[in-house]
């Protein structure tokens, strides 16, 4: 991808660029089937359960027959909604979600865009998603929705600030906002960001899930108290697409993990280094989302106000010592 | 705030229910609401009455038991015995031994699988998927246990007036035996999961604190009263059937919040526990499991009524008699509709999470609320 | 190095492009496979499967909002924090006395809302 990059834009590396988003977005779509496939295989075997198993071999197909139900599901929007906004709320929250992914790097030659301000530009459009939640909290005129919409604008904001703080420990040890220059970094140093981050790296974890709306912050959804929160008029391939925004952010979640912390496509020691770095990027990448997947079978939903307050008291104040704790070091040593 | 500055807030009414997952059933709460903070709220019961008292006056007294077993569908064999006690009361009956043995190891068992029942949708409300499967999952040994016994699962018909209707069949009380100490190791399994969480306590600690005086006057029973420190069981302080004979707790706390109400039916659990195994120890080796009663049930002139503890409070009944094969009139005390009393109360001021946890921590069952 | 920086925005721009192409696609092909047979009951707003009364499009609790005005302060906050990380190595002690000022000061309008209890939620 870096050689064609390098060359003058024609025709046909044009077509490249489309074809390779276009094949990124197949496979961002096939592990959205198929984390949804073990996400549910995985909390039943933690609840005693055998989890999907009937629609083809092991139930694998089990997620796309969900699909295509959903498909040829009737639309439904409520007579009091405010309908231009509802239709747009589903693409305003995928369309980031998925954008984002354009400078994840997978290897160092399995990239895509390689921004210099990779990184902001991926705190930057992920705060789009907040808007396509809002949005579509409030057009669908419900109460249940606009309280959902409304704890989700306030979680999202408040979580975005600790997330965005905790990485700057890292831009410090870099020098640099491009994820691949990252990676190159933590391979120089031969030690990933976990160790010398790891303040960084458990405030970033937490302040994901929290972004992500994952148990024990899936207060937007939070179906035991608002049924479903802001989706909760919408049905059919519409809800599909909220659903789909969030998977792909788990997916674009764990990959920023990796790169930032984990050391992307690094090995763990100089002489595995044999095996192809996608490989280690993926071993990396599916232990987060098994992290991910494990917390929901294993935690109560935290309270909005505990939650708010963890955010601004806690992990705030920690972040922001992680960023003098990291400058001061740097200059010291 | 606000409201200096010239900026109004809107107050919302908000339904919560018939339609809503943590309504345990079909209970309607109107709350008002500024922002996520509850400012009123109004229940709305009724949605599950079948009229049971008055049904019951044209039956004769078998045929009510059956319609027993649908108030409190969580704990069938308690409201069972509830009712066939007072005519029991009533007629002045003696029980065979091994009948009311085989009494108090259903109603303990039940007390067991209501509050596996409780324990798991409860942590379902605040927010935990992996309880509520483990505790159905225990629960399910204690169903089969009864259908062994009985052929039913939920609405079990098993006690008769006199007696049970039937023997417990062979390696039965072995069985039950086996069920206390797997369940003994579940129970500890389900503090390692749950009691300790950070996340857990958080929700529950100083959330809806009822107070000693208030849980009194509100006329309130079983774990909340108990969780505000009266020490009132009464299998304890009014014995019946043959509970003076076994050894077991009243366990209490005097926090009166949510969490209190936790520890406590966790803690109850075990003591039923306790219960159940002292009475398979003793349980006699044979005997008559009915006591000589005329096919058709007449109970004499006059009234009783007689309470019992059941796993949400004190259950009652009361029968007034004209002498005939039917009650003239019967009523009964229902824990959970009197103990719904204080909702109202407790919600104002908390934001909807808490009222989740509140409602959930009050333990209704909807058949018996509504009656 | 103009070609690599315009290549790089395109491919931005190829996926924020999907990112809306795919959603907009799926419906309208779902719009040919799918029923459409509305009824007033299946139009009505959910709440709790009662008639809903008054409209959710009220003057909202104020408190989101100023969540929201201290979100702008810490975000506008990290927009200089970002710059600072990446150029400290040539910046030095000097950057990082005046970063530790500028912390603080901001770390002051926290320790104000804490004080004033805007960050409580009842």
């Amino acid at each position: 991808m870096g050689a064609y990059l390098e060359q003058s834009l024609g025709w046909q590396n044009g077509f490249i660029f489309v074809l390779s988003a276009v094949i990124l977005l197949a496979i961002v779509l096939g592990f959205v089937t198929y984390s949804i496939y073990f996400q549910r295989k995985i909390l039943g075997w933690m609840q005693l359960r055998i989890g999907p198993n009937r629609v083809g071999p092991f139930g694998l197909l089990q997620t796309v027959a969900d699909v295509l139900k959903l498909l040829l599901k009737e639309d439904i929007i409520p007579k009091a909604a405010d309908k231009p906004l509802f239709i747009l709320a589903p693409v305003l929250a995928f369309m980031p979600a998925f954008a984002v992914l354009a400078v994840m790097p997978f290897t160092e030659s399995l990239h895509f865009a390689d921004l210099g301000v990779g990184l902001l530009y991926y705190i930057a459009i992920s705060g789009i998603t907040v808007l396509g939640v809002v949005t579509g909290g409030w057009a669908s005129n419900n109460k249940w929705a606009l309280i959902g919409a409304m704890r989700s604008a306030a979680q999202m904001i408040s979580y975005e600030i600790p997330l965005v703080l905790s990485v700057v420990g890292v831009i410090l040890m870099t020098g640099s906002l491009n994820l691949i220059d990252i990676v190159e970094k933590q391979k120089e140093m031969g030690m990933w960001f976990f160790i010398p981050q790891f303040l960084g790296f458990v405030i970033f974890i937490i302040a994901q899930l929290a972004e992500l709306s994952r148990t024990p912050f899936d207060l937007t959804e939070a179906e035991s108290e608002l049924i479903s929160g802001y989706h909760v008029e919408y049905s059919g391939f519409r809800w599909a697409f909220f659903m789909l925004a969030e998977y792909v952010y788990i997916f674009a979640m764990a990959s920023l993990t990796t790169v930032l912390f984990l050391g992307g496509w690094l090995p763990p020691f100089e002489f595995l280094g044999f095996i192809p770095g996608i490989v280690w990027f993926a071993i990396k990448f599916c232990a987060i989302v098994f992290f991910i997947f494990w917390l929901q079978a294993t935690f109560p939903r935290m309270r909005v106000d505990q939650l708010m307050q963890m955010g601004w008291k806690v992990l705030l104040p920690l972040a922001l010592v992680n960023i003098l704790i990291t400058a001061v070091l740097k200059t010291v040593l | 705030m606000g409201t200096k500055s010239g900026i109004r807030t809107e107050e919302m009414l908000l339904n919560v229910g018939p339609q809503h997952p943590s309504t345990h059933g079909v209970f309607r709460l109107i709350v008002k609401i500024d922002g996520e903070t509850i400012t009123g709220a109004t229940p709305v019961i009724g949605y599950l009455h079948r009229g049971t008292e008055k049904l019951a006056e044209n039956l004769n007294y078998t045929q009510i038991i059956p319609y027993t077993d649908r108030m409190d569908y969580l704990s069938a064999m308690t409201n069972n015995y509830m009712m066939v006690h007072t005519v029991e009361t009533l007629m002045g009956l003696e029980i065979p031994e091994r009948a009311e043995y085989l009494r108090v190891i259903v109603m303990e068992l039940q007390r067991i699988a209501s509050h596996m029942v409780w324990f798991g949708t409860y942590l379902l409300d605040i927010g935990a998927l992996s309880p509520f499967l483990y505790a159905f999952a225990d629960r399910e040994r204690i169903l089969a246990l009864f259908n062994e016994l009985c052929g039913a699962r939920l609405t079990y018909n098993y006690m008769r007036v006199g007696g049970v209707k039937w023997d417990a069949p062979e390696g039965w009380i072995d069985k039950v035996k086996e069920f206390v100490s797997y369940m003994r190791g579940q129970l500890e399994g389900y503090h390692q999961l749950v009691s300790g969480n950070e996340v857990f306590l958080n929700r529950l600690k100083g959330i809806g604190v009822i107070t000693q005086e208030e849980a009194i006057n509100y006329s309130l029973s079983g774990v909340l009263l108990r969780s505000t420190g009266v020490k009132w069981d009464l299998r304890k302080d009014a014995p019946y059937s043959i509970y003076d004979r076994f050894d077991f707790e009243v366990p209490t706390e005097t926090a009166g919040d949510c969490y209190a109400r936790y520890k406590l039916r966790l803690r109850e659990m075990e003591e039923s526990l306790k219960i159940v195994e002292q009475a398979a120890e003793q349980f006699p080796a044979d005997g008559e499991i009915m006591a000589k009663v005329p096919r058709v049930i007449r109970t004499p002139q006059g009234e009783a009524f007689t309470r019992i503890e059941s796993p949400r409070g004190e259950i009652g009944c009361y029968i007034a008699s004209n002498g005939k094969d039917k009650p003239y009139r019967i009523k009964f005390r229902r824990p959970s509709f009197a103990n719904l009393q204080i909702l109202p109360k407790l919600l104002i001021g908390k934001n909807i999470a808490d009222m989740v946890a509140i409602l959930g921590s009050i333990d209704i069952v909807l058949g018996e609320v509504d009656g | 190095m103009a070609t690599v920086y315009m290549n790089n925005y395109l491919i931005v721009a190829i996926f924020l492009f999907l990112g809306i192409l795919l959603p907009v696609g799926a419906l309208t092909l779902a719009r040919f496979l799918r029923p459409s047979n509305p009824t007033e009951e299946k139009r009505k707003t959910y709440e709790s499967g009662v008639e809903p009364v008054g409209s959710s499009w009220v003057q909202f609790n104020v408190k989101y909002y100023i969540f929201a005005l201290l979100f702008v302060v810490f975000d506008v906050e990290t927009v200089f924090l970002y710059p600072w990380a990446v150029a400290y190595d040539s910046l030095g002690l000097f950057a990082l006395v005046e970063m530790v000022i500028f912390i603080v000061l901001l770390v002051i309008g926290l320790i104000y809302a804490w004080k004033k209890k805007v960050l409580e939620w009842n």
